[in-house]
């Protein structure tokens, strides 16, 4: 056995004076195999030491919330018994280290943390950050990670319904794969982690136990250097077919009243999941290693306690059901084990071939773990550009576009989303490539949004209002598809956080994210953080994503962003002053990267986002598309390259010039199709509600125009904006 | 008309097929892999998924399962079997239907709608469909269909190849082939017509507001010939 010293607990990843507390609290020296729990639940991956003063703040609160987060997923309501079941967690580090798996067994988790809430899934969606095109690990990459965010999805036959690629040199060393996923359950059968009742029997079910994925959660709390191919063994290997068999076989059991409580093995594995149920519960927890099904021979309690193997749950069952359960389980050839009881000594003990190898009281790895307080520096919001007419000079409108919509992170990204089945269960309404993904409630006329959003760009220039932003934006691409927003989950991507800049970033996005989600009634249900996304030094640029879910309660209602007929207006809710910095159109065309986002003025969003459902109520609108990254003229290029229509563009008034009126980022904007004997009726509504509106086209012919300045076939844009991506991947 | 779909573990558009059955007017029941007999049916389904975990090669795990040779006793007397997506996969590899289908041909999955063209419709499936070109969906990782050349001239002499993959005006050329099948073969009949095996999803179009509504003309042809 080996000897525990301070050395070999920072090689687990604990500092010195973390060691030393261990140490105190137990009053002696840990044992390898306590040492290893310790180190996994004092990880800033499980343990949240660094952000757990700051999610304190997060709004979480509303009507529609059934369970906000601390627990497996958050939960809302979505009337008739209904509710959605959700979250969005990160997988970056393995993804990085191995692509292909990285990527799967995140989709295979986050499904996990779904399903063992008692709730079918019925969508997923990711977000996911790569480095520069030109930087040479991106390709592979992202081959890798869409190809396992695909083998698992599609296996399991849940359809990818949305999601988010963008590129951007600062993830060069440390991409970002974050996975959501929606489950449907009914809001009076739904599961908790929380355990209750003493000698109640524990059962482990899933998968075997190997030696895969050890450390994975402390390795996801590092940042990487020189030597991260020699961290490939810490991340796990995913099998979607027994998620598949595991998913139906919990399904079927939770149909029954045996379980009292149930944990999926995620991150840390059987360490975290047994010490959570306990430690909810205010128990203690005796677990008989022997018992544990294992894939490899010889296997240490060490090993066991912190193997990541997937596809596993533990459950804690009503005393006697076990041949209930047993049975649901053989016949999904799953294995299935009484691996231990409840106790009243809240702690902890661990046996293997009849010897107490580890007792922990339970407090101190779960309420006694470290939580810092770390120091962090407030950012500055840079001073505003100063554009000459100089700047605009040589400019013409059809390179710019041509240029912006070749741009990477506007550029079509169907050659991703064709290799996710977005249409197995036969609900998905709205495919991706829209505003968001919607999906029927299977069997009612309700159906559910959903997209993932991020803005790095606008976060890393001034977290504050790029936290407040993406929550926006979120916001509006549920209203945009003519759904009610309903609640968020969101998962926090940051750089190391014992540098004060770094978690200023930190506290700075989840204070924007609170003040936005409290002010539109859109609050945090669930998500989760990761910190040290860092290479060499180099951090990623603040990453908050945002996933959102929103819900019709007529899905025929619902509306998309393809243009629908000659001789509609286009209106653009929301007023327009051409602000240029930090966007697409500034970086790419004018090389400037300095300058505030643009600003976020939420009584804004709220009124126009309400406008635009109030008109889709009273079936006035038959387009929507919220302006976003690349301005108005990309949105309008992208309606219409979808709907195969041109547009005339009206002239401009007002003192922005025409790049900034075309090319500027402003907030809280949509645009709209509306009939012409409907107009009226529109206008009359937006004048009396206050509402700002420009009236900015028409739909004609097959070009889009403006005077004399602009004159581009929708075949010319349409090329260049569809085929970036493929030919990325295929050259 | 009574219908049985097949669930192996790992099927996954089981209940899809469920669903669209009963649509039509289709009494149907499930049945386990694990059970040696099937109810009595008209018509029985092989859904799509990934039937224990595609392990080995696509189907051939669930080629050996127990329910398969009641299926393949049925089919054998003359009785209607379909398989979609994986349920081809398994008809191929049961030997009910000839040939194999390989992966893909740009080793991508594909999931997209694509225009198929009915090149028999002397049969129970395709009857009384008044279209040429039918609009499906396909999601597939493993539908590039391959065949030796002397089953390639059997097939086209039975006229056994039921749909091939093509564009909206029917062209069923190279352009228009997804994943590399010899042909543009998208659905093949074993001898007699009375099993069919393709690839495109015709349970995902029975509704507008899916991918379309093209799955929901297959679907009627089927209840009314049967």
């Amino acid at each position: 056995m080996i000897e525990v010293s301070e050395k070999i607990a920072i090689e687990h990843g604990l500092k010195s004076d973390e060691y030393k507390k261990i140490c105190d609290l137990l009053k002696r020296t840990p044992n390898i195999t306590e040492l290893g729990v310790f180190s996994a639940m004092w990880n800033e991956h499980c343990s949240y030491k660094s952000s757990r003063k700051h999610l304190k703040k997060l709004h979480t609160k509303g009507d529609q919330v059934i369970q906000g987060p601390g627990e497996n997923a958050g939960v809302v309501d979505i009337e008739d018994d209904d509710a959605i079941v959700f979250k969005i967690e990160s997988h970056n580090h393995p993804s990085f280290i191995e692509p292909y798996q990285g990527a799967a067994t995140g989709v295979g988790g986050i499904m996990r943390d779904v399903f063992t809430m008692g709730a079918r899934p019925i969508a997923n969606l990711n977000s996911i950050h790569f480095g520069s095109p030109d930087h040479e690990k991106t390709k592979n990459l992202l081959r890798g990670v869409v190809k396992g965010i695909g083998g698992y999805g599609n296996c399991i036959g849940v359809p990818t319904i949305a999601g988010q690629t963008c590129f951007d040199e600062s993830y060069n060393g440390n991409i970002l794969v974050n996975a959501m996923t929606l489950g449907l359950v009914n809001k009076n059968k739904i599961f908790y982690s929380k355990a209750a009742g003493v000698d109640k029997p524990v059962i482990y079910v899933g998968s075997k136990t190997g030696r895969d994925g050890i450390h994975g959660a402390s390795m996801a709390s590092a940042i990487f250097d020189d030597k991260i191919e020699e961290k490939k063994p810490t991340v796990q290997v995913g099998d979607p077919f027994t998620e598949k068999l595991l998913l139906e076989a919990c399904l079927e059991l939770m149909a029954g009243k045996s379980i009292i409580s149930i944990q999926d093995m995620g991150a840390a594995g059987l360490t975290s999941s047994s010490i959570e149920m306990a430690s909810k519960g205010e128990l203690g927890i005796e677990i008989d290693l022997t018992k544990v099904p294992c894939r490899e021979e010889n296997m240490t309690p060490y090993e066991i306690m912190l193997s990541e193997s997937q596809e596993r749950m533990l459950i804690v069952l009503e005393a006697g059901k076990e041949d209930e359960a047993k049975k649901i389980f053989d016949k999904w050839n799953l294995d299935f084990a009484v691996i231990g009881k409840t106790t009243s000594s809240k702690n902890i003990e661990l046996f293997f071939e009849n010897k107490k190898v580890a007792e922990i009281p339970i407090d101190f790895l779960a309420e006694n773990a470290p939580m810092y307080d770390r120091k962090w520096i407030k950012a500055k919001l840079p001073k505003e550009n100063n554009f000459s007419k100089d700047d605009f000079k040589s400019l013409k409108l059809s390179d710019c576009l041509n240029k912006i919509l070749t741009e990477p992170n506007i550029a079509d990204k169907e050659w991703i989303w064709n290799q996710y089945d977005h249409t197995v269960m036969g609900d998905t309404i709205q495919k991706p490539g829209g505003n968001a993904g919607v999906v029927r409630v299977h069997g009612t006329n309700k159906a559910i949004a959903a997209a993932v959003d991020s803005s790095a760009t606008y976060c890393h220039a001034h977290p504050l209002t790029g936290g407040k932003q993406v929550v926006c934006e979120s916001w509006r691409n549920m209203i945009s598809v003519g759904a009610k927003p309903i609640a968020i989950t969101n998962c926090l991507n940051f750089g190391n956080p014992e540098k004060e800049k770094n978690m200023g970033e930190f506290v700075e996005c989840v204070e924007g994210i609170t003040e936005a989600s409290k002010y539109l009634n859109y609050p945090v249900v669930s998500g989760n953080v990761s910190f040290y996304n860092e290479t060499k030094d180099k951090g990623i640029k603040p990453t908050p994503s945002i996933g959102g879910i929103g819900l019709l309660s007529d899905y025929k209602q619902m509306i998309a962003m393809d243009l629908k007929s000659e001789g509609n207006y286009l209106l653009i809710i929301g007023k327009t002053e051409g602000h240029l910095d930090q966007s697409i159109f500034a970086k790419n065309i004018l090389s400037n990267h300095k300058g505030p986002p643009p600003e976020i003025n939420l009584f804004n969003e709220k009124q126009n986002g309400m406008s635009i459902l109030n008109l889709k109520n009273k079936n006035l609108i038959e387009t929507c598309h919220d302006v976003s990254l690349g301005g108005i003229l990309t949105a309008v290029s992208k309606m219409a390259i979808k709907g195969n229509k041109g547009v005339k563009l009206f002239p401009i008034e007002g003192l922005v010039n025409k790049f900034e009126y075309f090319f500027g980022e402003d907030q809280a904007r949509y645009i709209i199709e509306i009939k012409p004997e409907k107009l009226e009726i529109v206008e009359k509504i937006l004048k009396k509600d206050s509402i700002h509106f420009d009236k900015l086209g028409v739909i004609e012919s097959d070009q889009i125009t403006y005077g004399n300045d602009l004159k581009i076939s929708i075949d010319d844009i349409k090329e260049g904006y569809k085929k970036w991506l493929k030919e990325y991947m295929v050259n | 008309m009574k219908s049985s779909v097949i669930i192996f573990p790992g099927s996954n558009c089981d209940r899809d097929m469920d669903v669209a059955l009963k649509k039509f007017g289709f009494e149907n029941q499930m049945v386990w892999h694990n059970d040696s007999e099937i109810p009595k049916s008209d018509l029985i389904v092989l859904p799509g998924g990934f039937s224990y975990g595609d392990y080995l090669r696509c189907g051939s795990i669930a080629g050996k399962s127990r329910i398969i040779k009641s299926v393949i006793d049925f089919a054998n007397s003359g009785g209607l079997v379909l398989g979609i997506c994986n349920g081809f996969q398994i008809l191929t590899e049961t030997g009910l239907l000839p040939g194999i289908l390989q992966q893909n041909k740009y080793l991508n999955f594909i999931c997209k709608n694509v225009f198929v063209k009915i090149k028999n419709k002397e049969n129970k499936y395709f009857k009384n469909i008044k279209k040429e070109v039918l609009e499906l969906h396909i999601a597939h990782n493993e539908g590039n269909y391959f065949c030796s050349n002397d089953e390639l001239k059997l097939i086209e002499d039975n006229g056994q190849i039921a749909v091939t993959y093509c564009d909206d005006k029917g062209n069923d050329n190279e352009h228009n082939n997804p994943n590399g099948a010899i042909k543009n073969i998208a659905g093949i009949f074993n001898k007699d017509k009375n099993i069919l095996g393709m690839m495109p999803h015709p349970e995902r179009m029975i509704d507008p507001f899916l991918s379309g509504e093209d799955g929901s003309l297959f679907f009627e042809n089927l209840m009314g010939s049967i």
